[in-house]
């Protein structure tokens, strides 16, 4: 069992508290809603302590997925059952995903106009830009790079070049490099 | 409605994959899509990608936006839920077991191995996009800008969308 939560000041939502507490979370951020996820769980209303935030984050990042609706589900039930694990991805996802929908319609209606596809462009050079960002800084975290990096390499070379299928290069990869890892693990 | 069924597997599918998340799956979202069954057009799946950037809450929502694009609002909830429902029906069941294997070396060894491979999936992504946007000196540029922003400062990315999309209306990229 993960730990219970059982320290003196914490505090139990029950289902709406669930629901607006990530609503809160999912309309406050622009991609990276999980540094709000933790300081809306535990620093704002203290539903959890720091080492529960991370235990739990621990499985979410384990699993592949959002991070952010899988530790949703996760505080769900945790604090109210099934109930909880339904209440707390939707308050997640609701907002935004009635936000995102608007933009779709208005897409939709005014996708065409060449100022909208420019302006959309120049959006996407910099989430493009945020990508490569992402990507250096998830490499740099990467202890025994020498080791690990021509994993990434070949990730590269498979999906952007060779165009070859996600779940078979995912499964390859997982299994070489994990097998490396593990082997690594045993000679620390 | 067939078309509505095709989106839900086809979603569900990568959502076993997802490792580093939504945005690790673009590169094989567009391969889906685009390539393979032709949903949508390459320029109107990176249109897709920025307005997912720019709204508010977590980017696997561009899926909820391809999914509107493709097969309006039953599309747009199918892909969503697709998306998410799998593991969240993992992560219920598994949450109990969770500190019986978390340490266990084989539990470390996936997320170790799984990293490199989730930094190849995202710089596929960026690739693929900045191949989209079309590499103009005006788009390189704010690439570049932004990389060397968000790496060495702390100022929110929404100001760098902002200044994007400012940059694309006054037609420089």
């Amino acid at each position: 069992m993960l730990p219970e939560v059982a320290s003196d000041n914490l505090a139990k939502p029950d289902l709406k508290a669930l629901f607006f507490g990530f609503s809160s979370v999912g309309l406050s951020g622009f991609g990276g809603v999980l540094p709000f996820a933790r300081r809306m769980l535990v620093e704002e209303r203290c539903w959890m302590t720091a080492e529960e935030f991370n235990a739990q984050l621990g499985l979410c990042q384990f699993l592949p997925g959002p991070n952010v609706v899988n530790l949703a589900v996760l505080v769900g039930k945790r604090q109210c059952g099934l109930a909880g694990a339904v209440v707390a991805p939707l308050g997640l996802l609701g907002g935004p995903i009635l936000i995102v929908l608007i933009l779709g319609w208005l897409y939709d209606l005014y996708g065409n106009l060449p100022l909208a596809q420019s302006m959309l462009r120049g959006i996407a050079a910099v989430g493009c830009g945020l990508l490569f960002a992402m990507a250096w800084r998830m490499g740099m975290a990467i202890k025994e790079r020498w080791v690990f990096l021509p994993f990434t390499i070949l990730v590269v070379t498979a999906i952007a070049w060779l165009r070859w299928p996600m779940p078979l290069v995912m499964l390859a990869g997982l299994v070489l490099s994990g097998g490396v890892a593990f082997w690594r693990l045993g000679r620390r | 409605m067939s078309l509505v069924i095709d989106l839900y597997l086809e979603f569900t599918l990568l959502a076993f994959v997802a490792f580093g998340g939504a945005t690790a799956l673009l590169p094989e979202m567009h391969r889906v899509v685009v390539e393979n069954h032709h949903w949508l057009d390459d320029a109107t799946f990176t249109h897709l990608y920025a307005i997912a950037q720019a709204a508010p809450g977590p980017n696997v929502l561009v899926v909820t936006l391809i999914g509107w694009k493709v097969a309006g609002l039953p599309g747009a909830l199918a892909a969503t839920l697709a998306m998410c429902l799998p593991m969240s029906i993992a992560i219920y069941l598994l949450y109990d077991r969770w500190e019986r294997f978390a340490g266990q070396r084989w539990q470390r060894a996936i997320q170790l191995g799984v990293a490199p491979l989730a930094v190849g999936l995202i710089f596929s992504g960026a690739a693929l996009i900045a191949q989209s946007v079309g590499l103009g000196w005006a788009a390189s540029a704010l690439v570049v800008l932004t990389v060397v922003i968000n790496l060495r400062t702390k100022l929110h990315p929404l100001w760098l969308i902002a200044l994007g999309a400012m940059l694309g209306l006054l037609e420089l990229i």
